[in-house]
């Protein structure tokens, strides 16, 4: 059992000393290729992705990217993807089908941009095709959840074979924060609605939702880097060994029938007197 | 039409008076009416319940019903039970989507109807499983899939299992799509967030009620994240239509004859 609370979790997964997608990819990935643009309007930097090799096999790996430091973190949007971003990630899907090569994706943002011209460009239009695309790629596709996944904007990069969660990281259809303002009007609750989300790794592996929990260093995963990279790279390996028995269709099959189950035949509300 | 026959037949409150939520006029209720629920001043088209507007749209008699899906609890969150039995005696709904096999000018179809008065048609396990199921049902049958959305998003009382509903009913579509199957999404007032983010905005054909809010964040949010306000129009289906995110606006009266003739256009059912 861990020792930190969900509140405590969500500070952890915010933690900005927390290695990021760029880290990552630095650290378990040789020859990173980044691939930039949507070739529509834009190159969104709060996605970052592109070609690499993992244990010298050709990868395509992508992530949502915040940013190390203040001006980073503005060039990135703070990992707040708008959908050119979310095009781009399209684009080098299918293009790592094309080329027959695995997909990883890292997932860390505290949702898509709500903004203007995000609107305008069809943010909601841009994370359905991600989630239709990614439900029917013929090549394996891991998501790791690295930090804090909220929302659609998280779930874009995470229609996966194996979803794993780093042990602290939180993964949740919203904000505790915008989940406190629609629910009670008052987002000052957002530790009451950590308690009530279930957004812990440990939660989510009980509810089918992720395939995998990571252990993190003692006191988080910013603590100690290295050992954080090693658990990873060694459950990239392992899921990746098992997704290459499967051949294209049975990949796409696998990852329909994971999502098709997630919510079906939940017991249904006990029906109280209103 | 159920809708027609029971105004005519005089079943209809016609004494009370109607003030528009959007333009702020008052009508006869009995205006209304004769609009389908639309503004009889400035056009406005207010919610409507998932039968009635079934109701409107389907040859009389072709009506059956999908199985419905009783909602789910996961989070057990509190009071949630007991939200969902109230919502139940009043709206006569388990939830906030109806599924329905019916007929339009005699061409056999399998419609979804978002109702929005079962939490803002919020996606929960319940409507993502309809949803669904109905894609499903689609492809097996090889029938074309019309759906009107109505939604406030995913529901937060079911947490991330709401979420997981967008990426299940994505999937289902797309699967339904790759067969030849032929997909119609009719966005309605309003409908946001997870939804237009998942099934709503995958339709081989995407049409939209006039004035409908139709976005991925809602339009105060927006706000309060740019910290300036919005232009008039912004995110309204005319706004959408502008930007490439619809092929055409179709007036409530105008649904029959534009889904009669895409239907008899795809009279194959979208298969070559």
């Amino acid at each position: 059992m861990s020792r930190f609370t969900p509140e405590e979790k969500v500070k952890l997964a915010r933690n900005p000393a927390r290695p990021g997608t760029a880290d990552f990819i630095g650290a378990l990935f040789t020859g990173f290729f980044e691939q930039r643009g949507d070739r529509l309007c834009g190159e969104d930097a709060s996605i970052l992705g592109g070609i690499a090799r993992f244990h010298g096999r050709p990868v395509t790996v992508i992530g949502h990217r915040k940013g190390k430091n203040l001006e980073e973190n503005l060039r990135c949007n703070f990992g707040m993807p708008s959908p050119e971003g979310y095009r781009k990630a399209q684009r080098l899907m299918k293009q790592a089908e094309k080329f027959g090569r695995p997909i990883i994706t890292f997932v860390d943002t505290p949702g898509a941009y709500p903004g203007k011209e995000a609107e305008e460009r069809g943010q909601g239009e841009a994370i359905a095709q991600c989630l239709a695309l990614m439900s029917a790629l013929e090549v394996p596709v891991i998501s790791v959840i690295t930090g804090e996944g909220n929302s659609g904007g998280a779930l874009a990069l995470a229609v996966a074979n194996r979803v794993l969660m780093l042990e602290h990281a939180v993964y949740s259809v919203l904000s505790p924060e915008g989940f406190a303002s629609i629910l009670w009007k008052d987002a000052s609750r957002a530790e009451e609605a950590c308690g009530v989300m279930k957004l812990t790794a440990q939660d989510l592996r009980r509810g089918g939702i992720v395939q995998g929990v990571l252990r993190e260093p003692e006191g988080g995963a910013h603590t100690d880097w290295e050992a954080m990279f090693r658990t990873v790279d060694a459950a990239l390996t392992k899921e990746l060994a098992a997704l290459d028995k499967l051949k294209g269709p049975a990949l796409a099959k696998q990852r329909y029938d994971m999502f098709r189950a997630m919510g079906q035949n939940l017991p249904p509300a006990g029906r109280e007197e209103p | 039409m159920l809708v027609y026959q029971t105004m005519r037949e005089g079943k209809l409150d016609s004494s009370r008076r109607i003030k528009c939520p959007e333009c702020g006029a008052e009508s006869a209720g009995l205006e209304w009416e004769r609009a389908l629920q639309v503004c009889p001043r400035c056009g406005f088209h207010a919610p409507i319940d998932a039968y009635y507007r079934l109701s409107g749209i389907l040859d009389p008699g072709s009506f059956q019903e999908l199985e419905e899906v009783p909602p789910a609890d996961p989070l057990a969150f509190p009071d949630y039970p007991a939200k969902l039995a109230r919502l139940e005696v009043e709206t006569g709904l388990r939830d906030g989507a109806v599924t329905a096999l019916g007929r339009i000018e005699g061409r056999r179809a399998v419609f979804g109807v978002m109702d929005s008065r079962f939490l803002m048609g919020s996606m929960g396990t319940a409507v993502g499983e309809r949803i669904t199921q109905a894609a499903e049902y689609a492809a097996r049958k090889k029938l074309p899939l019309v759906i009107f959305s109505a939604s406030g998003g995913a529901r937060m009382q079911e947490g991330i299992f709401s979420l997981m509903q967008m990426a299940k009913t994505a999937a289902a579509i797309q699967r339904f799509q790759s067969r030849g199957g032929l997909y119609i999404s009719c966005f309605t007032h309003p409908t946001t967030g997870g939804v237009t983010a998942s099934f709503a905005s995958l339709g081989d054909i995407m049409l939209a009620e006039p004035g409908a809010l139709i976005g991925f964040a809602g339009p105060r949010v927006i706000e309060q994240t740019i910290k300036e306000q919005l232009p008039e129009g912004f995110q309204r289906a005319e706004y959408l239509l502008d930007h490439g995110f619809l092929d055409q606006i179709v007036p409530r009266s105008e649904w029959r004859t534009v889904l009669a003739q895409l239907l008899a256009l795809h009279e194959k059912g979208g298969r070559s």
